[in-house]
């Protein structure tokens, strides 16, 4: 079982983000970095796969600036062979295409059997690249999956539906799998993964990415959110409520 | 927090930091308030821990231990203190004053049968130094070693031992010969629980600390093999004091983290709470205690990573080591005191983490050497170099 998993650094969930000077760029000086949290549950399935079929490599990989081997050598620690990076110092302000070609080109590569990533990076929120991979790679791509299992070359893989229902999908091999909590619980590294960690190879070369599709214009703050408003209390407010969001706030 | 760290930490050691800051945020936070007020020792936090090699920081792989060096294991000990001061306690003891110990002074026989086990966490250790009539002053250790042929025969108690009635193994010092003093007359050794006439007991109720275990340990005719004795015979004063130097250099980063959580819990209230309109981070009263807090959190930091970095090397740290703890410990009262102040009136019940932290501290300016005894340790550095 050969997987790859393609992760992104982002900011810490809980950074407070500045618009950089140049007006398109955040400004990334204060920043603290991890990996994206949806990618680390692409990384524990990969880990499990790999458990399961009792053999098989699994190769992490990311799009990102010189730092972003720190990403990588956590995943080499929770239990990864092997790491790539392709360097980009402009990563921050790719899209989603340039990002997916630069990843398809290395991935093509390495022709594995499993390609995992998480549904979105929480930096941008665009949710493309998963789905991208599938398209350039020409592999089955299914999105969001909270179950995994492979056997004889087959996954079968649970995704939620409309309304509450759960899908399950069978699919073959090699595919794009994207993955969103409630797939699994990722683990800790643990210090002797970190010390191991260190003895792991990490293949940086210069990411080859594709045309970009789209520039990024202006970068603003989103206005902050007005105060709340108490209209009233119980049934006798429903109407003044029901008037203010026709009239006021027009979502009615 | 995004404060200085006045050096330069490898990838690995961020790494470490990372890791342990997180594990420690998500399984040891949640659970701190109430094994604190149950005085409940967590065992199941330490299988976890022992797992992800948290029992077996100062010896190498070939003893299934992850071979960090100080500065690396003093960040490890500070990240779990920041949010547990108790679980980090019982780490700290493990490692420094009984694992520690048996790897660098033990025989080859004595590693092979006691370091693996301990540094994977497969048994937890424990270090009996303090007795009821004698702390840090080792010369009034009462606990003695009589020869008998191949063997010792041990008598005595001991108190306030961390780890007490979950250890297995035991360092345990002990007088064997009452004329050389306490530098050429005490010698440790290596006990077990379950041996004839070795009885462990809890320790009384606790101000802080209540989540870490403590206990007696007493003696009555405990026969020892002579293989068991750590080190040469006489030098177990010698020994302990080295023991000791590593240990406070724990105690320390124990202290620093224990100050550091008080302080971002601080930090974080001042910007939710308002008071007559505003924030009180907005405050110059509050505003200016945090800037004091920050600033002896980085001193102190400053004093850990010292001492820390001067043991990686090699080179003497006993005065470094003494000064981070004494300036660790005093720090962290005087932080976690202040974080009760910015907290008010919630600041005193027991539903935040900050009075936890606040009695947690207190055992820092006592243990492994009262805050006097590092005075003293400093001062002899000091006036004979």
């Amino acid at each position: 079982m050969n997987i790859v998993v393609c992760i992104k650094r982002v900011p810490a969930t809980d950074s407070r983000i500045k618009v950089g000077a140049d007006g398109t760029s955040i400004d990334d000086s204060q920043l603290e970095w991890i990996i994206s949290p949806y990618d680390e549950f692409a990384v524990e399935a990969a880990l499990q796969m790999k458990e399961a079929a009792g053999e098989g490599e699994v190769t992490v990989m990311t799009m990102g600036p010189a730092e972003s081997t720190k990403e990588l050598r956590t995943c080499l620690a929770m239990g990864c062979d092997k790491a790539v990076l392709l360097t980009d110092p402009d990563s921050g302000t790719r899209d989603a295409h340039t990002t997916a070609h630069a990843l398809a080109k290395a991935i093509q590569g390495l022709s594995p059997d499993l390609v995992l990533c998480g549904k979105v990076a929480v930096d941008r929120d665009q949710g493309q690249v998963g789905s991208l991979l599938g398209g350039i790679l020409d592999m089955p791509c299914i999105t969001e999956i909270k179950a995994l299992s492979i056997t004889d070359g087959k996954a079968t893989v649970e995704r939620a539906g409309d309304s509450g229902t759960t899908e399950t999908w069978t699919v073959s091999l090699p595919a794009v799998l994207t993955t969103t909590k409630g797939l699994n619980e990722p683990r800790y590294a643990g210090l002797k993964g970190i010390m191991a960690a260190k003895k792991k190879p990490i293949d940086e070369q210069e990411a080859q990415l594709g045309e970009a599709a789209l520039t990024i214009k202006s970068l603003e703050l989103p206005p902050p959110r007005r105060e709340g408003r108490i209209i009233g209390e119980g049934p006798e407010a429903v109407t003044e409520l029901v008037r203010l969001l026709r009239e006021e706030a027009k979502i009615l | 927090m995004g404060i200085v760290v006045p050096l330069t930490l490898s990838e690995e050691q961020q790494m470490l930091r990372d890791t342990v800051r997180d594990l420690a945020r998500e399984e040891l936070l949640p659970q701190a308030i109430e094994i604190d007020r149950e005085a409940r020792f967590p065992v199941e936090t330490f299988a976890k821990l022992a797992e992800l090699g948290l029992l077996g920081m100062p010896v190498p792989e070939e003893y299934e231990g992850v071979a960090l060096d100080s500065v690396s294991t003093s960040l490890v000990i500070a990240e779990v203190a920041k949010a547990c001061g108790s679980t980090a306690l019982g780490i700290a003891a493990h490692n420094s004053l009984c694992l520690w110990p048996i790897f660098e002074f033990g025989s080859d026989d004595q590693r092979a049968r006691y370091v693996a086990d301990l540094a994977s966490g497969r048994k937890l250790g424990a270090f009996g130094l303090t007795e009821s009539g004698a702390g840090s002053d080792a010369g009034g250790t009462r606990t003695v070693a009589v020869r008998d042929g191949d063997d010792w025969v041990l008598n005595g108690s001991k108190c306030f031992i961390t780890n007490a009635n979950f250890a297995e193994t035991f360092v345990v010092t002990a007088v064997t010969d009452r004329d050389a003093g306490p530098k050429g007359g005490i010698s440790s050794f290596i006990l077990e629980k379950g041996m004839n006439g070795f009885g462990i007991h809890k320790g009384d109720e606790k101000l802080g600390m209540r989540g870490s275990d403590w206990g007696e340990l007493t003696f009555a005719d405990v026969r020892v093999p002579d293989s068991q004795r750590l080190g040469d015979e006489g030098q177990g004063f010698v020994n302990f004091m080295k023991t000791l130097d590593g240990g406070r250099v724990g105690i320390a980063a124990l202290a620093l983290g224990l100050a550091e959580g008080a302080y971002e819990l601080a930090l974080k209230y001042s910007h939710e709470r308002q008071a007559f309109g505003k924030p009180i981070a907005k405050k110059q009263a509050v505003a200016f205690m945090l800037a004091d807090m920050a600033t002896q959190i980085e001193a102190a930091r400053a004093l850990v990573m010292a001492a820390a970095v001067k043991k990686d090397a090699g080179l003497p740290y006993r005065k470094e080591a003494a000064m981070a703890k004494l300036f660790a410990s005093e720090m962290a009262m005087k932080v976690t005191y202040d974080a009760i102040q910015v907290h008010g009136g919630y600041g005193f019940t027991t539903e935040y983490h900050v009075e936890r932290m606040y009695r947690d501290a207190k055992l820092c300016t006592i243990g492994e050497g009262t805050s006097e005894i590092q005075r003293i340790v400093i001062s002899r550095e000091i006036l004979v170099h």
